[in-house]
């Protein structure tokens, strides 16, 4: 098995990402610090926690009039805020790769799947057509689907749903990224096929020994899934621990967070209402740096 | 993005399908009645609306024994049903009458002058399109700077701009003062009927004949009034490509393909362009139907003898069955190119099957 | 568009009256809907530039006979085609010796005439199909929609001209051709508004209370469409001035010595490559008008129609 995360992969310090609108800045992140090494990192948050931008920004992917500030944003050693777009490009998918929420909207409609996938390989290795296609027939029984090559010749919508989310993964690992950052992945499949997907990419990103940068909003799939847990606010990281201590959790959000999710195990007159305070939002973050 | 091989499963699968059996039949039967109203029109147009509609057919100028016979054939004390029912079934043989002007049949002028027109809408399609979608393009990808808002008023202007008006400041220009191209017309006098007539399009003629100087004067006379139709075609596909550029951008595959660290270059080309192809496919079709309407006016300013050119000669004759057959004519061919649009949509989407 | 009675009991001002809230009376309410209306359309600039180009249009044809310098049909073959910037004849002259500017002006009530007589007829008749049409289903939808698709089938312009061979060149004629080939758009986007309200609750509460389908389509449904087709007329009125144009230079609408601009430049035409103007001017003039009611248009539907705004 792989040894624990060393060095980390990804450090942030100071992340800002605003916008810019024509009547006030929407401040999407907010100064927050945190660092993802080999290891499974959760990212937890409600709508407008500035989970998504997060990961956005770690890509290079927000662009004007967005404007993404950090005091240090390093991968691998190299500083990605210094990288020129062109720079960038050879990054992004080759050393760092995403996997959208839903596969019906993140998929090219009009391309077969096999294509697209055969194209993650090509634009960073330059392979021949014949040596992607079979690199991408390896990749499809990687993620366990079972008829490569009719899955290869099929359009996005020709696939249920759990496929394409599988077929994104493909996508996304053929060219052997180092980091993975996974927005949602699983929001949009049903609940059976969840727990498959989460399979594939827990077995994937373990074997070959991935950083994985988990967003989500829900915070029990996150706990039972990932190694740490980060929880963001209105922009902000209010907490970070291991998942397994996730129930000492100090911070109040968090704290409203697991006592109001439902248990068989705790049966209780009435589920208990998270009240969020102004002051979350004025406090500073915490750093959830490992060194 | 391979079309041939999807399309050619696509079409096989739907044609052998027995729904796809019952569709063809429906968009048939579909057709066939969009006809009959079409000729119920023009069958109005011709009988009804005139006071003499024998009249009209024959002219003021025709002797007491063809006006007698004239009005005999056309069987007008028949009941309006029956007078109609012989109207299509001689439409369907391809039976338009006699022209008053040049006393052939107005089939035969047709089929002499539709090819000139082809020809213009073709080349002032490809002009329209082939930079109509590029301007598009570079529209949507550079929103709300200067090049956008020049692509909006390019195509704004193409618009509010009457097309003749557009054909003489251009033969102002391009003819009379900088002398660029040749002046009205299809030819030269000079070179007329030199190349032995096989399409009736003379740049293709001339190429098959091996001719480069013909085929360099009819050039030369084609491009400006190409070039102001193509202009109108380019005002509604730079529009159009715009629109559905900036609706395709909107969407998450194309964050995916920039998370693969494609070049914005391919993300735009090859991933945008194809999905932005295939509502475009359709634009098109309707574009070169649209360039019939505004052939009728350039070929008058340019004396291209088309079918715009026949009509309203026609029309000022008072030739009423080259008139009318000339616009049933023009009727199916529009009413084929919209049909041609939808089936090509269906083709070139592969959601669509 | 603002021009309205004001209640006098009003504490706070017409003003406050406009934006209110919570309005008090059916017009109040409709008056803050235009009023808002209006609001967003000044916003627009180019859509102010083309709402000043129909005003100016509108203000030429009607105070036409005091603007023009000379009268529009009175030749003067001593001083044709004299150019522009010759003193009295500020756009030159033609080939007749008539001031080509006094011939624009009276042209504008040649093109208003034409634009508004269409405009009163095609929309209120695509208007009527379309509701019909829609509220009434069945066969009856059938065949008003196959009848409007096969208008749909011809070129505009061919089928205008088919019109006209029949009916003998005029103005008038110009106009029915050009009306009878306009209102299919209409009649499709009044059915497709028709079948969206069709089954709304607030139209089965009227059919309830026992109004009659005539009723219901007419006092109830036709008013729901007015908007999207004030939008499309607008938009639609570029295409009839350049259709009514076409006609002209053919020599089919208004005739000699009407000054339609269409006809100015078919006449003109013979001098194109010497003295331009003749031709050249009556066709900015067709441009910039069409220009305006297309800017207007779009602002219109800008900001009557949020959905569409980019």
């Amino acid at each position: 098995m792989i040894p624990k995360a060393s060095a980390p992969l990804l450090e942030v310090e100071g992340l800002s990402v605003r916008f810019p609108t024509r009547t006030r800045v929407v401040e999407a992140v907010r100064n927050i610090s945190f660092s993802v090494g080999r290891e499974k990192v959760g990212i937890v948050g409600e709508s407008g926690s500035g989970k998504t931008m997060t990961g956005r920004a770690v890509l290079g992917l927000i662009r004007p009039p967005g404007i993404v500030e950090a005091r240090r944003m390093t991968f691998d050693g190299i500083d990605l805020r210094s990288l020129s777009e062109k720079q960038y490009r050879s990054i992004r998918g080759n050393r760092i790769a995403m996997v959208m929420q839903d596969p019906k909207f993140s998929l090219n409609p009009v391309m077969t799947v096999g294509r697209q996938i055969a194209e993650a390989y090509q634009v960073h290795t330059r392979a021949s057509p014949s040596e992607a296609k079979r690199r991408t027939l390896e990749m499809l029984e990687a993620v366990r689907i079972r008829d490569p090559e009719r899955v290869y010749g099929a359009y996005p919508h020709e696939v249920s749903g759990g496929m394409g989310q599988r077929i994104m993964i493909a996508m996304m690992l053929i060219p052997d990224p180092d980091l993975l950052i996974a927005d949602e992945p699983t929001s949009a499949l049903d609940v059976t096929v969840q727990m498959q997907v989460l399979a594939i990419v827990d077995d994937l990103v373990t074997s070959r020994g991935m950083g994985l940068m988990f967003v989500s909003h829900d915070l029990n799939l996150v706990a039972s899934f990932c190694d740490r847990v980060v929880i963001m606010y209105a922009g902000q990281i209010v907490e970070t621990c291991r998942a397994s201590e996730l129930h000492a959790a100090q911070h109040p959000y968090t704290r409203g967070l697991l006592a109001s999710l439902p248990r068989v195990d705790q049966p209780k007159e009435r589920l208990s209402t998270l009240t969020r305070e102004e002051s979350w939002k004025t406090e500073p973050g915490v750093d959830a740096r490992v060194s | 993005m391979s079309l041939t091989g999807t399309i050619s499963g696509g079409r096989r699968a739907w044609l052998s399908s027995r729904s796809g059996i019952l569709k063809l039949g429906r968009l048939l039967i579909s057709l066939a009645v969009t006809l009959l109203g079409l000729l119920l029109i023009t069958f109005l147009i011709g009988r009804v609306m005139p006071i003499d509609p024998v009249l009209a057919v024959v002219g003021e100028r025709a002797t007491n024994e063809v006006y007698e016979a004239t009005r005999k054939a056309m069987g007008l004390d028949d009941p309006l049903i029956v007078q109609f029912w012989n109207y299509v079934t001689e439409v369907l043989t391809g039976n338009f009458g006699t022209s008053l002007l040049t006393s052939r049949p107005v089939i035969q002028d047709i089929a002499r002058v539709f090819p000139a027109t082809l020809e213009l809408a073709t080349v002032a399609t490809i002009i329209g399109v082939s930079i109509g979608i590029p301007a598009g393009v570079i529209a949507a990808v550079h929103q709300g700077r200067w090049p956008d808002h020049l692509v909006r008023l390019l195509g704004l202007f193409g618009y509010s701009m009457p097309v003749f008006w557009l054909g003489l400041v251009g033969l102002l220009v391009f003819y009379g003062k900088l002398d660029w191209v040749a002046g009205p017309g299809r030819l030269d006098v000079f070179f007329e009927d030199v190349v032995p007539q096989v399409t009736g399009v003379i740049l293709i003629d001339s190429l098959l004949a091996g001719d480069t100087e013909v085929f360099a004067n009819a050039l030369s006379h084609i491009i400006l009034p190409a070039s102001v139709l193509g202009y109108y075609s380019l005002a509604y596909v730079s529009r159009m490509t715009r629109s559905f550029m900036l609706e395709q951008l909107a969407q998450e595959y194309v964050t995916t393909a920039r998370v693969k660290g494609l070049s914005e270059a391919r993300v735009i080309w090859r991933h945008v362009l194809g999905n932005v192809m295939v509502p475009l496919i359709t634009v098109i079709a309707l574009s070169y139907a649209n360039l019939l309407e505004g052939s009728v006016l350039t070929e008058i300013v340019f004396a291209w003898p088309g079918i715009g050119f026949y009509i309203t000669n026609a029309l000022l004759a008072a030739d009423m069955n080259a008139v009318l057959g000339g616009t049933v004519v023009v009727g199916i061919v529009f009413i084929g190119l919209n049909l041609l649009s939808d089936v090509l949509y269906r083709f070139v989407d592969p959601r669509a099957r | 568009m603002t021009d309205h009675a004001v209640p006098s009991s009003g504490r706070h001002g017409p003003l406050a009256w406009l934006t209110s809230d919570s309005p008090t009376s059916r017009l109040q309410a409709k008056c803050v809907q235009i009023y808002l209306g209006w609001l967003g359309l000044a916003r627009n600039p180019l859509a102010m530039l083309g709402l000043g180009i129909v005003v100016v249009l509108i203000l030429a044809a009607i105070f036409a006979p005091l603007l023009a310098p000379a009268d529009p049909i009175a030749q003067d073959l001593t001083r044709r085609l004299l150019p522009p910037g010759t003193p009295g004849f500020l756009l030159g002259s033609d080939e007749l010796g008539r001031d080509i500017f006094s011939r624009l002006l009276y042209g504008a009530r040649v093109t208003l005439y034409i634009v508004a007589l269409v405009v009163i007829t095609a929309p209120v008749f695509g208007l009527l199909i379309g509701t019909v049409a829609g509220y009434a289903g069945g066969w009856v939808d059938v065949v008003l929609m196959r009848m409007t698709d096969v208008f749909l089938a011809f070129p505009r312009l061919i089928l205008a001209l088919a019109f006209v061979a029949a009916l003998g060149p005029g103005i008038e004629n110009a106009v029915l051709a050009i009306a009878l080939t306009s209102w299919p758009p209409y009649a499709r986007i009044a059915r497709a508004e028709t079948l969206t309200i069709r089954n709304s609750d607030f139209i089965a509460a009227i059919r309830l209370q026992g109004a009659s389908p005539l009723r219901i389509v007419v006092g109830h449904v036709m008013p729901l469409c007015i908007s999207s087709v004030i939008v499309r007329v607008t938009l639609d009125m570029a295409g009839i001035i350049l259709t009514a144009a076409g006609l002209g230079f053919l020599g089919l609408g208004a005739q000699p010595p009407l000054p339609e601009w269409g006809a100015m430049i078919s006449t003109g035409r013979q001098f194109i490559l010497d003295q331009w103007w003749v031709a050249t001017v009556p066709g900015l003039a067709i441009f910039t008008v069409s220009l305006g009611f297309n800017l207007l248009g779009d602002g219109l539907r800008d900001a009557l129609d949020p959905r569409s705004a980019r």
